[in-house]
């Protein structure tokens, strides 16, 4: 175990996984000589050469495409989109192509492309650059979808995303970037398609996942000192979605708050809500409430920022209010 | 005329009469509610595919449009198995699941089957990629229309392509129309090939109606994507004599236009000349249509005879494993 941020844990899945299979290249823009966008695959370019870390034009439809066919000829890509709203000129291949393919050839084909991108608001980046559109991805089968929010699964993930026969899609939290997290750089694969209870508690679940997980179980901490003991439930995967984790912590704790980053209206959070209702209606002793971001798209302005997203007041006021209403 | 090889010009004639031959079934069935779904014949076009096919071998990969019924045959894909696919039989070539425009055969480097316009050429760039990073000497030969030029992927990956010096072979079924609009009514440079100039990219233009002339421009731009210098667009002049698809009633373009494109027809041209060199008597001629003709029933009856894919299987193959 050690010491690593974010950023270096990505590094070293993807320096590992560059070493030991000839089949993995990455590419993207700016992945190369730049030393990334947000600086994850600084030094790559000079340890691999430009074969295995390509810089890309600026033509995300083409390079991801181009990834799903190097797939279907036997490589292993990574695709690295700099941000998730750069990914949306990418959304033809993705929706039409990664996640049809096996299907729509009656299985002949396998697309086990591995895309890499940044999602999340709170750096100040304005309406094109924060948004968090992991919620819509996670609507299309024939995807999976991983949001890792500590530094082990951010290593984790990749490494399993590589080993999967299907197109797995890694949303990064870009705030996560410089936080640090123990890592165990032996640990192989992370499974994707299991949550995990990152703190236990009776009172509430708090079910999250990616950049604000931090926040859950800052916003858990706030409510130990009243003695509400909140259980803070990490999705980390949001398709496969492990639905079991979930109904298991609301079977302790009869209440649920989901906060997710995404827009209130059609967020995952309102899946997860749908799932709730669906498994656990009756053992619960209150509405399941939701801590979104603000209808609005993301505001430049830090104040006007800070309040479109979910922060630990509110989630820590959504717990108090359930409470205080169906305690 | 004389010096052609009259084992291969029967081949090639073979080949598109079965084509047409098959075009017309499909579109008979589907009158019959046989099949369903969108239907876009391959009539009159016959010689791209055919011609452009020879010059490719079992090792080069193929990506095609929903206009691909054609190439299939070409191919080598059995017609029993395009023609079950059209019915949604399990025993079609996507097992019922893509339908007349996504066919699929990963044996034959058939990778579909596209029904985006545009959207497979990324991946052919993709797939050349892959071949050329893993040392193998095929080529990715790409078929799209002359709609695909306005996309942004076209342009994109005839960028990449030539960027990263990538065996493509960009082929350009220019049948002048992007479904009803005709191409100097959606192109601002119409003259498709020169667009290769953008890219620093080789380029050509073939009469699309004459197989030979089509077979002889692929094979010197395959030649020249399998040496390795990079990708090449060839412009393939042709034209659909039937309707866009099943649901276009043909408001867009002339009857006489139709009629004079007629007089091209890639089969009769062949035919006339064939007869005119003495490679072609009426019985060859009639022995390839029986021939033909048999092989279509044939498919016929293995599309019907085919079994429906059980509904408890729907979920399967979404992901690999999944049942």
């Amino acid at each position: 175990m050690s010491k690593m941020t974010y950023r270096d844990a990505i590094r070293s899945a993807l320096r590992e996984a560059l070493r030991d299979d000839p089949r993995v290249f990455l590419m993207g823009e700016d992945v190369g000589g730049y030393g990334g966008a947000f600086k994850v695959s600084y030094g790559l370019l000079e340890e691999f050469g430009p074969e295995r870390v390509r810089d890309t034009p600026l033509s995300e439809n083409t390079f991801l495409g181009a990834g799903i066919g190097a797939a279907l000829g036997g490589m292993r890509p990574i695709v690295e989109i700099m941000t998730v709203n750069f990914s949306l000129l990418a959304l033809d291949q993705i929706v039409n192509n990664a996640a049809t393919l096996r299907h729509m050839s009656g299985g002949q084909l396998s697309v086990p492309l591995v895309v890499r991108m940044t999602t999340g608001g709170g750096r100040q980046l304005a309406a094109q650059h924060s948004h968090s559109l992991e919620g819509w991805f996670a609507h299309i089968p024939g995807i999976k979808i991983v949001t890792p929010a500590v530094a082990a699964d951010a290593r984790g993930f990749l490494l399993a995303a590589l080993r999967d026969p299907d197109p797995v899609f890694i949303f990064e939290h870009a705030t996560l970037y410089p936080v640090e997290g123990e890592v165990d750089e032996q640990a192989g694969p992370a499974e994707i398609g299991r949550a995990l209870v990152r703190r236990a508690g009776d009172a509430v679940s708090l079910i999250t996942y990616g950049g604000t997980l931090g926040k859950a179980l800052q916003a858990a901490d706030e409510l130990a000192v009243d003695g509400i003991q909140a259980e803070v439930v990490d999705l980390r995967s949001l398709r496969p979605l492990d639905t079991e984790t979930i109904l298991g912590s609301v079977a302790r704790t009869h209440r649920a708050v989901i906060v997710d980053e995404g827009w209130r209206t059609c967020s995952f959070a309102a899946e997860v809500s749908a799932r709730i209702m669906e498994g656990a209606f009756y053992s619960l002793d209150a509405p399941v409430a939701r801590v979104c971001s603000a209808e609005v798209p993301m505001p430049y302005a830090k104040h006007m920022e800070d309040a479109a997203l979910p922060q630990v007041p509110a989630i820590v006021g959504a717990v108090r209010e359930m409470l205080v209403a169906h305690g | 005329m004389t010096d052609i090889d009259r084992a291969h010009a029967l081949a090639l004639l073979r080949q598109m009469l079965l084509i047409r031959r098959f075009e017309e079934k499909a579109a008979e069935l589907y009158t019959l509610g046989k099949i369903r779904g969108f239907l876009h014949l391959y009539i009159g076009e016959e010689a791209v595919a055919v011609g452009a096919m020879q010059a490719l071998t079992p090792e080069d990969g193929i990506v095609a449009t929903y206009r691909e019924h054609g190439q299939a045959l070409a191919r080598g894909m059995p017609a029993g198995s395009l023609m079950a696919e059209m019915y949604g039989k399990a025993n079609g070539c996507s097992r019922g699941r893509g339908g007349s425009m996504h066919f699929f055969d990963v044996s034959r480097r058939f990778y579909g089957g596209h029904a985006i316009v545009g959207g497979g050429l990324p991946v052919a760039v993709g797939l050349a990629l892959a071949d050329k990073l893993r040392s193998r000497a095929s080529v990715t030969a790409c078929f799209f229309g002359d709609g695909a030029v306005a996309e942004g992927e076209f342009h994109e990956s005839l960028n990449l392509a030539a960027l990263w010096k990538l065996p493509v072979l960009f082929l350009c079924e220019n049948n002048l129309y992007a479904m009803g609009t005709a191409l100097a009514r959606h192109q601002a440079q119409p003259d498709i090939r020169r667009k290769a100039d953008a890219y620093a990219m080789p380029s050509d233009a073939a009469d699309g109606m004459d197989v030979l002339a089509v077979e002889e421009a692929t094979r010197r731009a395959a030649d020249r994507v399998r040496r390795g210098d990079g990708p090449f667009l060839l412009e393939l002049r042709t034209y659909r004599f039937r309707a866009h698809s099943t649901a276009d009633p043909e408001l867009y373009r002339r009857k006489e236009e139709v009629a004079e494109w007629r007089q091209r027809d890639p089969i009769v041209l062949f035919t006339a000349r064939l007869r005119a060199a003495g490679v072609l008597s009426e019985a060859d001629l009639a022995s390839l249509e029986a021939s033909v003709g048999g092989e279509i029933d044939e498919a016929v009856r293995a599309a019907e005879a085919g079994p429906w894919e059980p509904v408890e299987d729907l979920t399967r193959d979404v992901y690999t494993g999944t049942p």
